[in-house]
């Protein structure tokens, strides 16, 4: 096994393959990032992220769950600490808050950017376009304009652009918080069916308690001021889960062990 | 919806004619003389006795306006892209663009009549009018790129040509295109303050000169036509970058959107 170690802390030699635990995608270790303006975002956060998995980062605004997203995206670096990969840093899929997706161009070049960043032509890059957006429903709307489709086909457009290199790893950045729960519940049936299929692990930021526990297979909550892990919950139900599963006595046991770690959490926030 | 389009139309062009025909009336009522005040009928006569007079002089302006346009474009766009790559250009090179746009042109047209030979002079002028706002509307165009797609080009590894030719460019054409049909209307002011201001006459004589000329000979019908057919040149020069833009912009920006009933 080996260890790629992107930002090691000054002291001490390249941690080897066995400090990672044994299934572990990608860990942080001892990871702190304080912002230019003193914020500190995160304070030594150690979390590892198993091969696999459909991780929720779940707490208040402000805990860093989105910056733990980004410093495994490499979209900004630790201050301190170690990002380590098991087996080197796959290809990564990230969907934002927003759809992100560029207005002038049509579903089907907006899906075909990141296949274009690693050259592959359009013609070549067809097949994965379109199979990417059946993946999510979308085949008839290749060539419509993101004004044309409602906020739920756009993030599933923005989804189907993430899912587009076959990335084994996935980052959600609250991907549902500006939909309206109708278009919401409908796309977490889709992402559980969709993560069934692809078996790619997934980290997912949110801050629904009831939207963590219905997709995730671990749960961690974070607190605020300074970021770091409050509570563990792992959610045992098999996938793929349905409607059946959002009734059930174990789903509303683990709403109730989630709200209240993340009630935990927010002690001591003033009221905001 | 077809009614109301035709009223869109109709409504202006009526008042237009009504206008016309009050103005016809007045002339002919109250006897003015045509080197007061001369009838739209008589301006209209003139215009096609003059025709070839003032046509070759609208050409003259025309053409000096669309290289001063031209000139202004590429000027405009490429150090609007440079002022996009480095932040220490744009902060040096910012403040003379400012200059160059509050300092009245009428003002700088004699020092550059002194400088230049007449036809450069009015080129440079117009030139300079148009530079402005094509520059600093693409500039601000090329910072205005969404944050998220600028993270996820960084997250794919993007190179920094990339990042401009598929996602700065294309977030910036509709502040271009809006520079452009300022600066379209302001290379025609130009031209025409800058001819003014140098009075050439002769073979390369533009409309401006036209007018001067007819103010001294009295020549007021000349006038009123070499006026309108500035006029008319304006609107179209508006028209055809609305156009532009329209046909650019209509699939997915929302400056093209049809409102819905």
């Amino acid at each position: 096994m080996s260890a790629t170690v992107e930002k090691q802390a000054a002291s001490g030699p390249p941690s080897s393959g066995a400090s990672l635990s044994g299934d572990a995608l990608v860990s942080l270790r001892g990871v702190s990032k304080v912002f230019a303006n003193r914020v500190t975002a995160l304070a030594g956060l150690n979390l590892d992220v198993r091969e696999g998995e459909f991780l929720s980062l779940l707490g208040p605004s402000g805990c860093g769950k989105s910056t733990v997203l980004r410093l495994i995206a490499r979209l900004t670096n630790p201050t301190d600490g170690a990002i380590e990969w098991r087996g080197g840093r796959p290809e990564i899929g990230f969907v934002f808050q927003e759809p992100t997706l560029m207005p002038w161009a049509t579903v089907f070049s907006n899906v075909f950017l990141p296949l274009r960043f690693r050259g592959v032509s359009r013609g070549e890059a067809k097949g994965r376009v379109e199979e990417a957006l059946e993946r999510v429903g979308l085949s008839k709307f290749v060539n419509a304009y993101p004004r044309e489709l409602s906020g739920g086909m756009k993030m599933r457009v923005s989804i189907a652009r993430a899912l587009v290199l076959r990335p084994p790893l996935l980052l959600m950045d609250e991907p549902f918080a500006a939909l309206d729960e109708i278009t919401r519940i409908k796309l977490n049936d889709d992402l559980v069916q969709l993560k069934v299929a692809l078996g790619a692990t997934i980290i997912f930021v949110t801050h629904s308690v009831y939207e963590s526990v219905y997709l995730s297979t671990r749960i961690v909550v974070m607190a605020p001021r300074p970021g770091r892990v409050v509570a563990n919950i792992p959610v045992e139900a098999p996938l793929p889960r349905d409607e059946e599963f959002r009734l059930s006595a174990p789903y509303a046991e683990k709403c109730r062990e989630t709200s209240i770690a993340l009630h935990g959490a927010m002690e001591g926030m003033s009221l905001a | 919806m077809l009614r109301e389009r035709l009223l869109e139309f109709a409504l202006p062009a009526a008042a237009l004619i009504l206008a016309l025909f009050f103005w016809e009336f007045v002339v002919w009522y109250e006897a003015v003389p045509p080197y007061v005040l001369p009838a739209p009928s008589l301006i209209l006569k003139t215009l096609y006795i003059d025709w070839w007079t003032l046509y070759g002089s609208l050409l003259v302006t025309l053409r000096i306006t669309f290289e001063a346009l031209l000139t202004a474009i590429l000027g405009g766009v490429a150090l609007a892209m440079l002022f996009a790559q480095s932040r220490v250009v744009e902060r040096a090179f910012f403040p003379f663009a400012v200059v160059m746009q509050v300092t009245p042109i009428v003002s700088i047209a004699p020092l550059l009549l002194v400088y230049l030979s007449t036809g450069t002079a009015v080129l440079v002028c117009a030139f300079l009018v148009a530079f402005f706002p094509i520059l600093s509307n693409t500039a601000l165009g090329l910072a205005s790129a969404d944050h998220n797609l600028i993270d996820l080009f960084d997250l794919y590894r993007a190179s920094h040509w990339q990042q401009l030719l598929w996602l700065r460019l294309p977030s910036a054409l509709p502040y271009f295109l809006g520079g452009l049909r300022i600066g379209g209307g302001l290379a025609l002011i130009g031209a025409i303050v800058a001819e003014i201001a140098a009075g050439s006459a002769g073979q390369g004589a533009g409309l401006a000169y036209r007018i001067v000329e007819s103010g001294f000979r009295l020549n007021i019908p000349r006038m009123f036509a070499a006026l309108l057919l500035i006029s008319v040149a304006g609107i179209l020069i508006f028209l055809f970058f609305t156009a532009l833009s329209h046909l650019l912009l209509r699939r997915w920006h929302d400056s093209a959107r049809r409102k819905e009933a």
